[in-house]
């Protein structure tokens, strides 16, 4: 059995529209994880301690697991406590979850490289502590730290290839659903590929713009 | 929380974690391998090997580790490649960990000081002599944290290889919360079993990287 890509052209509309989802998924995962790991870096840093811990062991959870599993977790957790969410919502907040653990790490990194002056300083001017850390100390933490976050996102969007074993339509299981037609594995999963480098290859860019526009305004 | 079951199923999980653990051995091996030879392809003289060096890490990073397995399992028979799903997780995932480990490694080479060859070339050394007694043994220090996160990170991967029914850690737990349903248990079986192997490397590396500071 060769290769023959000729049955890749009749799909093609298929794949556009699952690489499609899988940019919808990874957008929507990456503004989760982005606000996620912000609220978990000012927990970890300013919550009292009783609130405090068990943030602290959710993302340990989160850290010394594999995300497939929580993928699983979450789709299968949530049918049994009777929720029952579409496979996009749960792909969502499992990616999102799992991502905002690692952003957070960090986020507070970067708050604790903020100049402790700035703190001073906002306090002196009679902004409450909330005010300081949500409009002083937050908003330039997030600027230092956007290029680790950009290669956190970059790592997003091809581990949103997972999220097809709970049976998101994105571009693995949109080709996955070509290949049970075809039977042409190689073909197809070539296809995807393809597929993630472009994506990859334009996210990479993005990203380097807003590196480089929040830099001039510096 | 279902304590009689998770006293039920343990052997099971333990026996799947002996697999994750054989798989995360060989996987990280082979890593190490392509790693090295990555490294030493996109720091060599020859442009072409720059090239592939360079193509490797590009198309290996950039695509993601789940569609490269599915390439290599369900995709390699109809170009000549017949392999097990064991076999195909561990060439899939320690070709994909390679890529990262290529950049790691060249990463700790580079960041020795350049003095360093100039110094060893000025006192007559060859440029592999260089590289072999002055450079590599300093790079290798600085490599041993930086490879550990590359660990750390194949240790969870290993997981993905439940998409090609290799019976480990993850796919164990999968099926289990499909017969049992409970998915909280499982969830709880599996992950301490992997906090611990995590935990227990990342003891390793620590250990290491005491040892290997110059004192």
């Amino acid at each position: 059995m060769g290769l023959d890509f000729s049955v890749v052209p009749s799909y093609l509309d298929a794949l556009f529209l699952g690489a499609l989802w899988t940019v919808a998924i990874t957008l929507s995962s990456a503004v989760l994880s982005f606000f996620g790991g912000i609220g978990l870096a000012v927990i970890a840093l300013y919550a009292p301690l009783i609130i405090r811990l068990p943030f602290r062991l959710f993302a340990w959870l989160f850290m010394g697991t594999p995300l497939l599993l929580q993928l699983f977790l979450i789709y299968f957790g949530l049918i049994e406590i009777g929720v029952d969410l579409p496979a996009f919502v749960a792909g969502v907040i499992g990616l999102g979850l799992h991502y905002a653990v690692y952003n957070s790490d960090i986020i507070q990194a970067g708050i604790l490289a903020v100049d402790t002056g700035q703190h001073e300083g906002a306090r002196t001017l009679g902004l409450s502590r909330g005010q300081t850390i949500r409009k002083i100390v937050v908003p330039q933490a997030v600027r230092t730290v956007l290029p680790p976050i950009g290669n956190n996102m970059i790592a997003l969007l091809k581990d949103s290839a997972l999220v097809s074993v709970i049976g998101v339509a994105e571009l693995t299981l949109t080709s996955q659903l070509a290949i049970s037609k075809t039977f042409r594995p190689f073909e197809f999963y070539l296809a995807a590929a393809a597929f993630y480098y472009v994506i990859n290859l334009g996210l990479e860019f993005g990203l380097r713009r807003i590196e480089r526009r929040i830099q001039i305004a510096r | 929380m279902d304590f009689d079951l998770i006293l039920r199923v343990y052997p099971y999980f333990l026996e799947a974690a002996l697999v994750t653990v054989q798989l995360s051995v060989l996987s990280i091996a082979l890593g190490l391998i392509c790693g090295s030879l990555g490294a030493a392809a996109r720091l060599s003289r020859s442009a072409p090997l720059r090239f592939v060096g360079a193509a490797y890490v590009s198309v290996f990073r950039g695509t993601p580790a789940l569609i490269q397995l599915f390439i290599l399992y369900f995709g390699g028979p109809q170009v000549g490649i017949q392999l097990d799903a064991f076999e195909a997780g561990v060439i899939g995932l320690g070709i994909n960990i390679g890529a990262y480990m290529t950049e790691t490694i060249r990463g700790a080479i580079i960041a020795v000081d350049k003095g360093q060859t100039e110094a060893a070339r000025t006192v007559g050394m060859s440029r592999s002599q260089t590289m072999r007694k002055v450079i590599l043994p300093q790079a290798a220090r600085l490599m041993i944290r930086p490879l550990g996160v590359n660990i750390n990170a194949q240790i969870k991967g290993t997981a993905l290889v439940a998409a090609i029914s290799v019976v480990e850690l993850t796919y164990t737990a999968q099926r289990y919360i499909g017969s049992t349903y409970k998915p909280f248990e499982m969830f709880l079986l599996s992950g301490v079993i992997y906090m611990v192997l995590i935990y227990v490397t990342g003891l390793g590396v620590s250990w290491l990287d005491r040892r290997a500071v110059i004192k």
